[in-house]
């Protein structure tokens, strides 16, 4: 096993072509554009298509040929470029058609800046784009991780055939470390819904069209019980000193790196906390935290916005627990120590709370 | 001439056209689905169809078909021709889809000089959403949206993108031609014929506009339609070879 040196955007994309990435479709924004710099480079070498595009519509769009064809595809973007492919996925939902899309987080709204944050989580994970879909988002935390889930993701896609988002940020794009990247994928096999031309059998359509409302019903059912099915196969977290824990951190990607050291420094002051990190945003690992709230009363979610993973803690636990929020949105990467600053004050007042009633 | 009573093998059998008394597109369908049998290409075509009144061509072509969102056919194209080089790739779409919302990907597509053929019915309005002005609607045309004729103090001048694209080195074919009489439905055939041989040959980015009639929200019958693209539509968009860069022809 070799260990590489090398940047989160680099490995999104160089673990895309293990997985079998043979087009990648995209259009420059910083802090992802080592992303397609590196594909431009190496893709073509394993026999596949770089284009970077006049937009991200037409981006994503290059997707959906390249998607309906069978080929596994890539696009990869930052916030304000993935505003614009938003309805290329909700066609690829409604098409049912596999494909990763990496979103690098920047500050917003609006152009905002190019700093790291996290405040596209309900763009992701509420369906950014029109209509009655669902979309697996996945949230990696170190390289080592972009790399694995990157790989995951094509499949992911390819078995449920839906579009797939990593959601990553300026930090964790721009950030090296040692990685090992799985083997590249052999043959992979022929999907059968795929448009190959008709050859001597029938000929095959993919329409996101369907005018007979009871028509259209049926394909948002038909797309629901594939969501539940997602809901239950596909949830994915890790747990951190949880065992003993009496509070527990809330956080994904690179909050929930700054939320570990944060982690390790209030345990030195006597407060027993934990961390659970989602890696993948949808589905919610709900269970775990319903599981939790049971024992533990105290949860912190933190991210880099103003609260919007917030919202699914609130429906994971549903009063079952306090919850307190720590954010810093716009581009503001918080420091362990005001985490860990943070961490002990709730604890405190929620002492002192607990002591006067 | 002979007259054929054939239904060509790339046409669905059975099917009840939704297209308007004198449309122009289901002639057009026609033209595309003869070649493609004539030319054997059918078997190995992926065919992409607008957000337009050519939205249900899958109900009636029958090669592999996908639909794009308004505008992105040769986005799809792009993906899919990249995809599969070894495939015939078509692009059918009409002049709000392919001129105003899709402009981008039409120029950098031809710009690029995908190996694909559009296909671009220039009715000079929009058929589907009730007959709104579009980027080639003529200078006092009256539509639903430019409802005392089209003013270029308000609206603007008629956009003429094949003759842009037509400049572009990617671009190997491109011609504009006329459904308003059996001479010129022939015509238009040699025309989509040629540009599909463009494709074959790998020479480039193919283009045929068709001015095609839309009597529905031209408000004319299917009669006056074809004479008002003759004596009208013609005068701003002339008929003719715009480029040829097949051997010979450079
Ligand atoms: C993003 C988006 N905007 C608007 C529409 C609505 N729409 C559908 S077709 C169309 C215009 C069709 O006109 P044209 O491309 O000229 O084709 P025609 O119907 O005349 O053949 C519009 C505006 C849409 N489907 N998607
Ligand atoms: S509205 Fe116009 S373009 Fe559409 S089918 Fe009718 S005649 Fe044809």
């Amino acid at each position: 096993m070799n260990k590489i040196f090398m940047s989160g955007n680099h490995a999104f994309a160089e673990s895309a072509i293990r997985a079998g990435c043979r087009c990648y479709f995209g259009y420059p924004i910083t802090p992802q554009n080592e992303l397609g710099e590196y594909m431009a480079a190496n893709i073509r070498k394993a026999g596949g298509v770089f284009i970077q595009s006049e937009s991200e519509i037409a981006a994503i769009n290059m997707t959906i040929g390249s998607a309906a064809t069978g080929t596994r595809v890539m696009t990869s973007s930052s916030s304000p470029g993935i505003s614009l492919k938003q309805e290329g996925l909700s066609f690829l939902a409604g098409f049912e058609l596999p494909a990763v899309i990496v979103n690098v987080m920047r500050g917003g709204p609006g152009l905002g800046n190019i700093a790291p944050a996290q405040g596209d989580y309900f763009q992701a994970t509420r369906g950014g784009g029109h209509g009655d879909y669902r979309m697996p988002v996945f949230a990696p935390g170190t390289v080592q991780e972009i790399a694995d889930i990157t790989f995951l993701a094509f499949d992911v896609a390819d078995k449920y055939r839906t579009p797939v988002m990593i959601l990553g940020d300026g930090m964790m794009g721009q950030t090296k470390e040692p990685v090992v990247f799985p083997e590249p994928i052999g043959e992979l096999p022929v999907k059968e819904w795929a448009l190959r031309s008709m050859g001597d059998g029938p000929s095959k359509y993919l329409a996101s069209l369907i005018l007979d409302p009871a028509a259209m019903e049926r394909h948002n059912w038909k797309l629901y019980r594939k969501y539940k099915e997602i809901e239950r196969n596909e949830v994915r977290y890790e747990s951190y000193m949880i065992d003993d824990a009496d509070v527990v951190v809330i956080a994904y990607g690179t909050t929930a790196r700054i939320a570990k050291s944060a982690i390790k420094r209030v345990r030195d002051d006597g407060i027993r906390a934990g961390l659970i990190r989602p890696i993948t945003l949808w589905p919610f690992p709900k269970q775990i935290l319903q599981e939790l709230a049971r024992k533990i009363k105290q949860f912190i979610v933190f991210e880099m916005s103003t609260g919007q993973m917030l919202e699914d803690v609130q429906l994971s636990i549903l009063g079952k627990a306090d919850i307190s929020f720590y954010g810093r949105p716009g581009g503001v990467v918080p420091t362990p120590l005001e985490l860990a600053r943070y961490i002990y004050r709730e604890c405190q007042n929620k002492k002192e709370l607990d002591y006067e009633t | 001439m002979k007259l054929k009573n054939e239904w060509p093998k790339h046409y669905k059998r059975e099917v009840i056209t939704h297209y308007c008394p004198g449309c122009g597109h289901g002639v057009v369908h026609r033209i595309v689905a003869e070649l493609l049998e004539e030319m054997d290409l059918g078997k190995k075509t992926i065919g992409v169809n607008p957000a337009g009144c050519a939205v249900l061509a899958y109900k009636y072509f029958d090669f592999d078909m996908i639909e794009a969102a308004h505008g992105r056919g040769t986005a799809l194209a792009t993906g899919i021709k990249r995809s599969r080089p070894d495939l015939f790739v078509l692009s059918y779409q009409g002049d709000g889809d392919l001129a105003a919302i899709g402009t981008a990907e039409t120029i950098h597509s031809a710009s690029r000089g995908e190996l694909f053929t559009v296909i671009f019915i220039n009715n000079a309005v929009y058929g589907m959403t009730g007959g709104q002005m579009a980027p080639t609607t003529l200078k006092g045309q009256k539509t639903t949206t430019s409802p005392d004729g089209r003013n270029p103090k308000y609206e603007g001048y008629p956009l003429h993108i094949t003759d842009i694209v037509a400049t572009f080195p990617g671009v190997a074919y491109a011609e504009r031609v006329a459904i308003k009489s059996p001479a010129s439905i022939i015509k238009a055939k040699k025309a989509i014929k040629n540009a599909f041989q463009t494709q074959v040959d790998g020479l480039g980015y193919s283009i045929i506009e068709v001015l095609s009639a839309c009597p529905t929200n031209w408000k004319m019958s299917p009669v006056d339609s074809m004479k008002w693209i003759n004596d009208v539509l013609e005068k701003e968009f002339p008929l003719g070879v715009l480029t040829d860069k097949r051997k010979g022809n450079s």
